[in-house]
């Protein structure tokens, strides 16, 4: 069974979703993904879906339950490069993915998880997150 | 003993044509359609000899039915000549009396082809009423056909117009809507603004609904669902040019817009600014610093 790679970059880390994702993907998904954070403490996790043309409300679910399971490990999650078609369709399924960060591209993804990270460096002060939905 | 209207009525039309052509032509320069310069004298009259023309054909072919298929192909003249004064702009009276008018003539026709036969002339002009409404009706009905029809590509072209998505700055959009908002015409909105959103690599979009006369729960839902997908894309989303009255009736209503909203797209545009960290300074004038 094929599986998506996660890889790992500084603190963070990084899923591209290449291949149309089915239930059984997405549900090995979250597992590696929970493991992988698991084992190497990392604080963000970005969800890069720019190839992704088909979603359904399962699909819409597990994202939000990944990103759930990453704010229990203390990392983010960031969802970069949606599809207008795919936000329609999950708008209209009444998934708004409250609780998720969003970034338009890979680069402005990474750029939010950077500001936490040096934020948290910082000595975690300021709360100085950007607004979420 | 029975009189058959259709034999009077061929028989006046056919013999008397010339003269029927004449008197109707001359009722048609009456009327008043030629005095509004849509069309030309030369135009109406062509058109009624076609139309006569195929009047007394059909009538040897299909007799008093005007549904019948030896109708058909007045049937098709009369409806191109309809449509044609649809979009020329003609009242649907003119329209109408083009047909009508041509039951006059006729009758002074059968008038003359009967004689003192006074049971043949009720007949014949039964059966020319009947032809001729049948007809009028018809032509009606393509004129409203072809109404509509010019008013629902009005009413998409207005649709296609009304929601352009244009670029402030480096990464701002605006999304100037007017008009009532409904499920369609969100559909169109929502996939412009994020399509627009990827092609200019927006981070912000400015929604101003000053030209939206009214917000009611529905048009605050779809507002919220636009909002929510562009969050998706990852852009944000603020709300402008919400009207006092209406603020009013949205709470009133009991709507919750949970999103960022200013008065004006001009407080939204700077907000939009300094998110993305930019400010606008005037130029210093005066030796006096300005902020």
């Amino acid at each position: 069974m094929d599986r998506i790679p996660i890889l790992k970059l500084g603190g963070a880390l990084i899923v591209t979703i290449q291949v149309d994702m089915h239930d059984r993907l997405a549900l090995a998904l979250e597992e590696d993904l929970t493991a992988m954070i698991a084992r190497t403490g990392a604080r963000g996790v970005l969800l890069e879906i720019s190839a992704l043309e088909i979603v359904d409300s399962f699909i819409g679910r597990m994202l939000v339950s990944i990103a759930a399971v990453s704010r229990v490990l203390d990392a983010e999650t960031v969802v970069a490069g949606m599809r207008p078609a795919v936000a329609i369709t999950l708008v209209e399924l009444g998934l708004e993915l409250t609780g998720i960060k969003t970034a338009l591209n890979v680069e402005r993804g990474m750029a939010l998880i950077q500001a936490r990270l040096a934020e948290e460096e910082d000595g975690r002060g300021g709360d100085r997150d950007r607004h979420e939905g | 003993m029975t009189i058959d209207g259709t034999e009077v009525l061929k028989r006046a039309v056919t013999e008397d044509e010339a003269a029927i052509l004449g008197d109707w032509t001359g009722a048609l320069r009456e009327s008043g359609s030629l005095q509004s310069g849509r069309i030309r004298e030369a135009e109406l009259q062509t058109q009624a000899k076609a139309v006569l023309g195929q009047f007394r054909d059909a009538l040897a072919a299909g007799g008093l039915d005007a549904d019948s298929e030896g109708y058909a192909s007045l049937r098709e003249t009369l409806a191109d000549i309809s449509r044609s004064r649809a979009i020329q702009g003609f009242t649907p009276t003119d329209t109408a009396n083009f047909v009508f008018s041509l039951k006059e003539p006729i009758f002074e026709a059968l008038g003359r082809t009967s004689g003192a036969d006074a049971s043949a002339l009720a007949a014949g002009v039964w059966a020319v009423g009947k032809v001729l409404d049948r007809l009028g009706l018809h032509t009606m009905e393509v004129f409203l056909a072809s109404r509509e029809e010019v008013i629902g590509r009005q009413g998409q072209e207005i649709a296609e117009l009304s929601t352009p998505v244009v670029r402030l700055w480096d990464g701002i959009l605006a999304l100037p809507l007017i008009g009532t908002l409904d499920s369609a015409r969100t559909g169109v909105v929502m996939e412009n603004l994020l399509q627009a959103i990827v092609d200019e690599e927006a981070e912000i979009a400015i929604i101003d609904i000053t030209g939206v006369p009214t917000v009611d729960t529905l048009v605050a839902q779809h507002l919220l669902k636009t909002v929510a997908a562009a969050r998706l894309m990852g852009a944000d989303c603020i709300v402008s040019g919400i009207r006092p009255q209406i603020a009013q009736t949205m709470v009133h209503l009991g709507v919750e817009l949970n999103v960022v909203s200013k008065a004006t797209l001009a407080d939204a545009f700077a907000v939009a600014l300094k998110r993305t960290g930019r400010k606008v300074v005037r130029q210093q004038t005066s030796t006096e610093e300005l902020r």
